[in-house]
């Protein structure tokens, strides 16, 4: 990723000054890497734990109409959020602007961030559904915002320590 | 093999060879004229006719007196059938191939005001998603199980319906007055939502809905799921289309500039 350090596309030198200041790139980078988090975290949710555990059920009695339109559009959104971060991730490392280490600080806070969302929001706030049925619930709760702040916190800590991709050479 | 099952498969076959005989006779008239076509286009609109085919093809047809299977058929008539066609580039196909005198009255159709309104993507999204409602919230839907001429007509609308929204969304073809990106991801979003939110309503109202129709509640929650998350398999690949045209188109400029001396990248910086 030689050429990416800079923000120059790739094979070309400074004798062309960069078109993406390093810390625009990263700062695109990040976004980029929080979009595809979110999305891949929902996903996930999905995929593991309404299709194959069968935990979350599809809609439940106690799920509110503002919780059913908000679930519906939120679902759309995130696939838009999948594919519109695909395609930058995409463009950034054909364009060399992609700062690596950051987008990966990036997804792992989108990761938590979603699973925070989902914990508070989606379980509790709007009660779509809970995380599993005919089980105490508490220790399922805990469980599940837990590893949220944990990823949350991993993913801010990564953030800070990445900072030097941002900053200007020379 | 009695005459209505051969009748049935005649009629799908006719259904999907027509349109795709026409198709490869442009392509044909192209290479003849030398220029070339997409191989890819012509694969996604043969693609979209073996869809329409496979979905009218009396195996669906009978599973579509189920629940499930009915489900099934629309998702595959309303949005996989068409997003398939529509990347086929019909429109451009048939203006490559017609004389310039030939080309005018479809040129004059593409620039009618009432198109402008027509190949707006919320026009699209009411119409698909709208029909939907209409067809699973009246009893709509349970006179098209009792009519045929009813029936086909639902048909057609999804078709029709689906087709116009996935062009006017990520349609290869010229569209007048396409809004931007953002635009056309909103109402994809709106319409994917309310997509859900119907499919959400009929599970939860399993024993209601669709009224008259007679179906038991378990058979409608499990076409509600098929609807809910095939809708969503279906926007993931109307969304990709979108975004795929965008990336393309974006380089392809951006090379045009690079033979120009500059660099592919100021593009990309700007169009971000």
């Amino acid at each position: 990723m030689a050429g990416a350090r800079g923000g120059y596309p790739q094979g070309v030198t400074a004798a062309v000054p960069p078109v993406l200041p390093r810390r625009a790139a990263r700062r695109r980078s990040l976004l980029t890497g929080a979009m595809l988090g979110v999305a891949v975290m929902a996903a996930a949710d999905v995929v593991v734990f309404h299709l194959l555990l069968g935990w979350h059920h599809f809609y439940d009695r106690s799920t509110t109409s503002v919780g059913l339109l908000s679930d519906g559009l939120l679902q759309t959104g995130y696939l838009v959020l999948l594919v519109a971060g695909a395609f930058r991730l995409a463009d950034a490392r054909r364009a060399g602007t992609l700062a690596r280490r950051s987008a990966v600080a990036g997804f792992v806070t989108g990761l938590g961030a979603f699973q925070l969302f989902d914990g508070l929001v989606d379980h509790k706030l709007l009660r779509l559904h809970q995380v599993r049925y005919g089980v105490e619930l508490l220790p399922y709760d805990v469980a599940w915002i837990g590893a949220s702040l944990l990823l949350l916190v991993t993913g801010v800590g990564l953030t800070l320590a990445t900072r030097a991709e941002g900053r200007e050479e020379g | 093999m009695t005459g209505a099952l051969a009748a049935g498969w005649l009629l799908a076959a006719g259904t999907a060879a027509l349109p795709a005989g026409v198709y490869l006779a442009g392509v044909r008239i192209r290479a003849d004229g030398g220029r070339t076509w997409p191989p890819g286009r012509t694969a996604s609109w043969l693609l979209g006719c073996l869809l329409v085919g496979a979905a009218l093809a009396p195996p669906l047809e009978a599973a579509a007196t189920r629940a499930p299977g009915h489900m099934v058929q629309h998702l595959l008539l309303g949005a996989a059938a068409p997003l398939a066609l529509v990347l086929g580039a019909p429109v451009t196909l048939l203006l490559g191939t017609l004389g310039p005198t030939a080309r005018r009255p479809v040129a004059a159709v593409l620039h009618a005001r009432a198109l402008r309104v027509l190949a707006h993507p919320a026009t699209g999204a009411v119409l698909a998603v709208g029909g939907l409602y209409l067809l699973y919230l009246t009893p709509l839907y349970a006179l098209s199980t009792r009519s045929g001429p009813v029936h086909a007509l639902v048909h057609g609308h999804l078709l029709a319906a689906g087709s116009l929204f996935a062009w006017a969304v990520a349609g290869p073809d010229p569209a007048p007055r396409r809004p931007g990106t953002g635009v056309r991801v909103a109402v994809v979003v709106a319409a994917g939502g309310a997509h859900a939110v119907l499919a959400q309503l009929l599970y939860a109202r399993a024993g209601e809905l669709p009224p008259g129709a007679g179906l038991t509640a378990g058979e409608v929650q499990a076409a509600a799921q098929v609807m809910y998350h095939g809708g969503h398999l279906v926007d993931l690949a109307l969304v990709t289309a979108l975004f795929a045209a965008r990336y393309r188109r974006r380089w392809r400029s951006a090379s045009r500039r690079d033979v120009r001396g500059r660099r592919g990248s100021e593009a990309v910086a700007r169009a971000g």
